[in-house]
């Protein structure tokens, strides 16, 4: 009994000791990025242009062009991503050859590291189709790179939706298309939007796949052809190039942060009542 | 019923993608797109916004990368304008420079290591690892971090030039991309020795950042040493064109080498040219 | 209503083209990719040849050196390293989360997880190369080190190993929770003896996951790593993996340099197929 005990003391110490590190040195992370970078915060940071290089005024093009980047990547890897997953899930079997062949791409493609996701999107999307450096070649690399996260969540949360409610539908005598509509995507949701979550969330932080594709230019976009540089590369210009850049480095890092935390509550708020209005309809 | 509603809804996002899309149809009237030296894409880019201000039909578009990209850009038309943060090689005598401002390359330390001056010979040794210790050079016994710059960067090339050293004879304990990367790895280390670019190096001692510039064969490694020219460490930045450049091209490259970009050069660190 | 009966079919098969088109689309990008950085690596492939890619006498591509291996054993030594700190730690982070912390603890500390995933790896770097490599090099210079890049990489794929474990950890069926509470084994025996196992192919998953972003990470172990490239001899040399190599030197690179930094990219690519092919046979799945 006593080894038991002693076993259960020694899990939960090393338990505790890990979640505690883990939160030290979040907090020792983040208490640096406010440290350097929150003085600098302000409305005029996120709606100036930028200045010097981004040593003075702010970072409203840089946003936009993130924003825009993020936009084609979602709008083009969502439908995609989201038709795979149901295909994957609901209309072919697991064990099915088809099936296993493209949830192994997939896989493939989740693990495909970011910078080859640059080289592709540069000889491709921006020599190969001739987009050049622009928004769009940027946003489309981008698009490549969420879609296996989308699947793979998207998919989890179709098969944690229970059978019955399957066979349910086709009792009713619904089509397969409404009962997917109806039951099925609703009930997967908070999933979608968990995808689009990691997915945004992993795009917006992009540096290595977005400098050889969207560039560097930090003006106004007006076109998805123009040049737009993304806040991760704007940090990373900042930080490695520019002399006396820290501080809006850091300052842009946290605005990057806070966007991240705002995308993230409003998808699961969606998720949530897209949950409820749906049962209620039921 | 349910089907028709469904492609109802779907329809309805349509028009929102065409808007998205949609934006790409207003075009601006002339695009002028520089690559090249990532030293210098700070202050096109600076010089860009200006001459947009000035020609509200133009854009200007700064890709970064370096040199060897900027004259291969501008060779093979990519770019109608490269950007290179050195002179011209031999073979590439075919292309047309045309310097915007100066750069120095300056040995930095940390600015707790006593050393105050290296011989040149001591430079070579100690990038070479025949010395690896400061104690060898008058410093105290701490092993020195070689820093240098990865391949392909022109300060690399002017530094392996102004030695005669090959880049694989180097032996190096941390290599480096960009300047500030170079400025933050000897700042946060005392054993380590690098070079950058002597303007941002300046600014920064000025602003805290532990580092100091090393004077080279006696001449303080100075924006004023370089310039007057004597410094023998620096370099051009230069603006180069396939052919001789024309109507838009031609413009703005009179305009980067006029006083009127000088304050803009100087607020990047650099050196403005010396007019008559 | 009644039409909706009549076309209920055709509807489905409609449905079942779009989506499977869908799903043609997805792989072709994969396939795409395969396809483009063959054919960019093609004119080095063929001219220097793979067998130089392992014998040359250094990466020196100036002077015509093109030896990726010594890059490819710093890429898997750090990618080992992370994921050995990242792994227990993140897995006990997440059952935290589902077994020790009470509820409200346990919700923030997931959302500070998640949060922790999406900090750009730029911000993981600076912080990394102004806080963590002098602190190193106080110790054992230059500080910039196999070691940093390590640790960085771990702190970077520590939140992807915890939020897949937390998600495997909560799809295990809350009967064998509650026939162990029952039987009365002690919470490391149901952890250890119950939960873990239930979630194993999810743990692997997330394991793998991680190791595939530490292998494919660039911009933080770029500014932490040191990047010389040489097979490390201890933890304090510094190391360049095959990701900082690519971002050092493609904007940089023309002709035939260029060539043989897609070669890298294609040498990265096929450890990832290789770890996808291991994520099979050892029943976990290689996503997020």
């Amino acid at each position: 009994m006593a080894s038991i005990h002693q076993r259960d003391l020694l899990l939960t110490g090393f338990v505790w000791s890990a979640a505690a590190l883990v939160i030290g040195s979040f907090l020792w992370l983040l208490s640096d990025m406010l440290l350097q970078g929150a003085g600098q915060l302000s409305w005029d940071f996120l709606t100036a242009e930028t200045e010097n290089a981004g040593r003075a005024g702010g970072i409203a093009p840089v946003l936009v062009s993130t924003l825009l980047i993020l936009a084609v990547a979602i709008l083009v890897a969502g439908p995609i991503g989201l038709a795979t997953a149901v295909l994957l899930s609901e209309f072919i079997a697991k064990d099915n050859r088809i099936a296993r062949a493209i949830g192994m791409s997939i896989d493939v493609l989740a693990g495909v590291p970011s910078i080859v996701f640059g080289l592709f999107g540069m000889a491709f999307f921006s020599a190969y189709l001739g987009l050049g450096f622009s928004i769009l070649a940027g946003g489309l690399t981008l698009a490549c790179m969420v879609l296996p996260i989308l699947i793979r969540t998207i998919e989890e949360g179709l098969s944690a939706v229970p059978d019955e409610w399957r066979k349910g539908a086709a009792v009713l005598g619904m089509s397969r298309l409404s009962a997917l509509f109806y039951i099925l995507l609703p009930a997967a949701a908070p999933a979608l939007a968990a995808g689009l979550m990691l997915g945004i969330g992993r795009a917006m932080a992009e540096t290595a796949a977005l400098i050889f594709t969207s560039g560097y230019v930090d003006r106004m976009p007006s076109s998805l052809h123009d040049s737009g540089r993304a806040l991760a590369v704007h940090i990373y210009d900042l930080s490695m190039n520019v002399a006396g850049g820290d501080a809006n480095a850091y300052a842009s890092a946290l605005v990057l942060v806070i966007m991240l935390i705002i995308i993230n509550n409003i998808a699961l708020m969606l998720a949530n009542s897209l949950l409820q209005k749906r049962i209620s309809l039921a | 019923m349910k089907f028709t509603a469904l492609l109802k809804k779907a329809g309805m996002l349509l028009p929102a993608v065409a808007i998205l899309f949609q934006i790409n149809t207003v075009q601006a009237a002339e695009k002028l797109v520089l690559t090249g030296a990532s030293t210098i894409a700070p202050l096109a880019a600076e010089i860009g916004k200006r001459f947009e201000k000035q020609n509200p039909d133009v854009r200007v578009d700064v890709q970064t990368g370096g040199s060897s990209r900027g004259v291969s850009d501008a060779r093979s038309g990519l770019a109608d304008i490269g950007m290179a943060s050195r002179k011209l090689k031999a073979e590439e005598s075919d292309l047309k420079s045309f310097t915007i401002a100066l750069d120095g390359v300056g040995l930095i330390l940390h600015k707790d290591n006593p050393v105050k001056s290296l011989t040149d010979q001591q430079v070579i040794d100690i990038y070479t690892g025949k010395i690896t210790n400061w104690k060898d050079v008058g410093g105290k016994d701490a092993r020195i971090t070689v820093v240098n710059k990865a391949e392909g960067r022109s300060t690399l090339e002017l530094f392996l030039n102004y030695y005669k050293l090959k880049n694989s004879d180097i032996k190096p304990q941390v290599v480096i991309g960009d300047n500030q990367q170079g400025i933050k790895t000897v700042a946060g280390n005392t054993g380590a020795i690098g070079y950058v670019s002597i303007g941002t190096a300046e600014f920064d001692a000025g602003n805290g950042v532990p580092i100091k510039l090393l004077p080279l064969n006696g001449i303080a490694a100075s924006v004023e040493n370089v310039r007057n020219g004597s410094f023998p460490l620096s370099r051009p930045l230069n603006l180069v064109t396939k052919t001789a450049p024309q109507g838009l091209a031609k413009r703005f490259i009179e305009f980067a080498s006029s006083k009127n970009v000088d304050d803009l050069v100087e607020a990047q660190y650099f050196v403005p040219l010396s007019r008559k | 209503m009644s039409r909706s009966h009549v076309n209920k079919s055709h509807a489905d098969d409609i449905l079942r083209i779009a989506l499977m088109s869908a799903a043609v689309l997805a792989v072709g990008v994969l396939l795409l990719i395969l396809l483009f950085l063959v054919r960019e690596s093609w004119p080095a492939l063929q001219r220097i040849g793979l067998y130089r890619f392992v014998s040359d006498a250094g990466w020196h591509p100036l002077e015509g050196a093109f030896n990726l291996a010594p890059m490819l054993i710093a890429t898997f030594a750090a990618a080992l390293g992370a994921i050995l700190i990242a792994g227990p730690i993140g897995i006990a982070s997440a059952v935290f989360g589902r077994f020790y912390a009470p509820p409200v603890i346990a919700e923030t500390f997931r959302r500070m997880v998640a949060l922790l995933a999406g900090i750009p790896s730029v911000v993981f770097g600076l912080w990394g190369l102004t806080v963590l490599v002098p602190i190193i090099a106080k110790w054992q210079p230059p500080g910039a080190s196999l070691l940093a890049g390590m640790l960085i990489l771990a702190f970077m794929v520590l939140p992807t190993v915890a939020l897949t474990a937390d998600a495997a950890l909560k799809a295990v069926p809350k009967q064998y929770l509650h026939g162990a509470n029952a039987l009365g084994i002690s919470q490391a025996g149901l952890i250890f003896n119950v939960a873990i196992p239930a979630a194993r192919s999810g743990l692997i998953g997330g394991i793998l996951l991680a190791t595939a972003r530490a292998l494919g990470e660039t911009m933080a172990v770029l500014m932490v790593a040191g990047n010389v490239v040489q097979v490390p001899n201890s933890l304090f040399d510094p190391v360049r993996v095959l990701t900082a190599n690519i971002a050092l030197e493609m904007a940089y690179a023309t002709t035939e340099h260029r060539s043989a930094l897609f070669v890298s990219g294609l040498a990265l690519m096929l450890l990832v197929v290789g770890l996808a092919a291991m994520a099979g046979k050892l029943g976990g799945r290689l996503h997020g």
